[in-house]
């Protein structure tokens, strides 16, 4: 098959060995219920890899607080028009030297509607946005990607780079009630890809698809830095007396998480000696 | 309709000697899966079969029914026998009937089936559905549970009879507790004997694919089905039921692993594969069934698989190597 052959062409046995040491459980014929597929995850990574090291020359720092196993979010800033942040941090994950984790990226659900590009994504462990799907995962045990700004973070312009959007509480409930830490991740670099300077409203409602931004068509080879935290733990849907938690508190919890994701894209930032 | 009064239906005198054993409907014996389940339920169960195509032969033990569920004839049966379950696993499919004579059979049928069931002091009813009633959409979430709404109706028509039977039946089974109703919503069942749309299609040498498109799909053997099937009804837990195995293919892999060469068709504008499969105009590619070659439905069987201690025994191996020998 045509699969086996590209595998074998693109991805070496230390690569593979690496990656099959991941706590990843797939059917017997390499899928998982969301369309994950171990061979085609392994052929995306090893292409990718190549970007990762040579295009976007990703510096990962903190890949030890991620849990070798059991469900937990990674929580990030979403930038830059394409969903390059979330491969990137897809790449990190699975190349971790401290324990690989299969990264499962919540997409925008127009994806699927697209020929080839829906299977490829959910192939390589993308799955649309909805919370069942990530309730789910968290049951299964998997690391969920999240970019809780949505696409108001990924669609946002050059003139608001690295500022946080508003941030959906849904994560908060999910690692609450699945008992999954949380690991947030700073990420730097990506806002300067594909700088937008605006985006055709008009087109975007024709075309039904989220923004339309004015940019050049090009990616630019900005470093990326991605600074991963330490886990932070939100256990309890019941505050200390007992009582449920309101929307109210669960929105502070949101405001920790946002907080600490602030303070990892500034270190980002200050790390970073130049854009390019 | 061949249905005979009570004075004259032939009551085998060999099914009376087996009197230890509790009386059971199995309706659309004519098909594959029932027949496996009638094998399993045999052992157990004094069988009463009919189907509305014509009568199956199944041994002197089994009486044997050609019966229309809308005709009076209907309740001949349910006074001559008397019945302590059914298992309703009878449908009549697209390609037998236009919308009308389909809801009429199916659904409406299936009414009359619950009320002689009330009538007649049937205290078990299997009603078997199908996981196309959750409809394929390409915002669905994969694992749907049995809470997930059913959308199939939204999508296209011809679906709106499998809807509503299963509306029928979760009405009679709230309404009435003491008929103890069990839906099963199975995965595509496949395998020896199996003529539904995606068996088929695994049976040919050209299958159609969607350019582009290769969703996710789940497939669970006839005699898997048939052991589940038997194993829900000797159990009796009403209740709602998935039912899948934990495995998972996508659609042009499950051709390619049945040894099917693929024949793609344009996927946009998404009017233009509806249009193709109307003018195909083929039992193994309808035009009603386009979007499930597209957009994945992938159900989560854990609740039956949990709750009857069940998991299937052939792997989808084991599943694809029936469609590549015989071809």
């Amino acid at each position: 098959m045509m699969r086996k052959l590209i595998k074998s062409l693109v991805v070496s046995k230390d690569l593979e060995s690496h990656i099959d040491k991941m706590p990843k459980e797939v059917g017997s014929l390499g899928y998982d219920a969301w369309g994950f597929n171990s061979d085609i995850n392994k052929i995306g990574v090893a292409l990718f890899k190549k970007l990762y090291d040579h295009y976007f020359r990703v510096e990962a720092d903190g890949l030890e607080n991620i849990p070798k196993d059991g469900p937990c979010l990674i929580i990030a800033n979403h930038s830059g028009q394409l969903p390059l942040d979330g491969t990137l941090i897809g790449i990190a994950m699975e190349m971790n030297p401290h324990s690989p984790r299969a990264p499962r990226a919540m997409i925008e659900r127009f994806f699927p509607t697209v020929p080839f590009l829906g299977n490829l994504l959910n192939s390589v462990g993308a799955v649309i946005g909805d919370p069942l799907n990530c309730a789910k995962m968290l049951e299964r045990g998997e690391a969920v990607i999240v970019f809780p700004e949505g696409i108001r973070g990924s669609g946002k312009l050059y003139n608001k780079r690295y500022q946080l959007q508003r941030f959906g509480n849904g994560f908060m409930h999910l690692a609450m009630k699945y008992n999954a830490p949380i690991i947030p991740v700073g990420v730097v670099g990506c806002e300067e890809t594909i700088p937008a300077i605006a985006n055709v409203k008009p087109l975007a409602k024709l075309l039904h698809v989220p923004y339309v931004p004015i940019a050049l068509p090009f990616i630019f080879p900005a470093k990326v830095h991605l600074n991963f935290g330490k886990p932070m733990h939100f256990n309890h849907d019941q505050n200390e007396t007992g009582r449920e938690i309101t929307e109210q508190e669960v929105t502070k919890q949101v405001e920790q998480v946002k907080s600490a994701i602030r303070g990892l894209i500034n270190k980002g930032l200050a790390e970073r000696k130049r854009i390019f | 309709m061949t249905t005979k009064s009570k004075k004259e239906l032939d009551v085998p005198k060999s099914s009376a000697s087996i009197d230890q054993t509790k009386q059971i409907l199995i309706t659309g014996a004519g098909g594959a899966l029932a027949q496996h389940v009638i094998s399993i339920l045999k052992r157990e169960y004094r069988i009463v079969a009919v189907d509305f195509r014509r009568r199956v032969e199944l041994g002197e033990d089994i009486p044997s029914y050609k019966v229309d569920f809308n005709k009076r004839g209907f309740e001949d049966i349910f006074r001559t026998y008397e019945f302590d379950g059914v298992l309703h696993l009878g449908r009549m499919g697209l390609h037998e009937a236009n919308r009308t004579r389909r809801y009429n059979m199916n659904v409406l049928g299936t009414q009359k089936l619950f009320n002689l069931c009330l009538k007649y002091n049937v205290h078990q009813v299997l009603v078997l559905s199908t996981h196309h009633v959750y409809g394929a959409d390409a915002y669905n979430p994969a694992l749907l549970d049995e809470t997930f709404p059913l959308k199939a109706s939204e999508l296209t028509q011809d679906l709106v009879d499998s809807v509503e039977l299963e509306n029928l039946s979760t009405i009679y089974k709230w309404k009435h507790p003491d008929l103890h109703i069990t839906i099963l919503r199975p995965c595509n069942i496949v395998g020896p004997g199996v003529r539904n749309t995606i068996s088929m299609l695994l049976s040919q040498k050209y299958a159609p694919i969607l350019f582009g498109f290769s969703p996710l799909m789940q497939f669970i053997h006839v005699e898997d089905m048939a052991e589940a099937i038997a194993t829900a009804f000797s159990q009796n837990r009403p209740g709602i039921y998935n039912v899948a195995p934990d495995d998972w293919v996508s659609y042009q892999d499950a051709l390619v692993e049945c040894g099917c060469n693929r024949l793609p068709i344009l996927s946009i504008p998404p009017s233009l594969p509806k249009f193709v499969a109307k003018f195909m105009n083929t039992r193994s590619f309808p035009e009603y069934l386009v979007n499930y070659f597209k957009y994945p439905v992938i159900i989560d069987g854990s609740l039956f698989r949990e709750s009857f201690k069940w998991k299937p025994g052939r792997s989808l191996e084991e599943i694809f190597s029936y469609y590549r020998e015989v071809k």
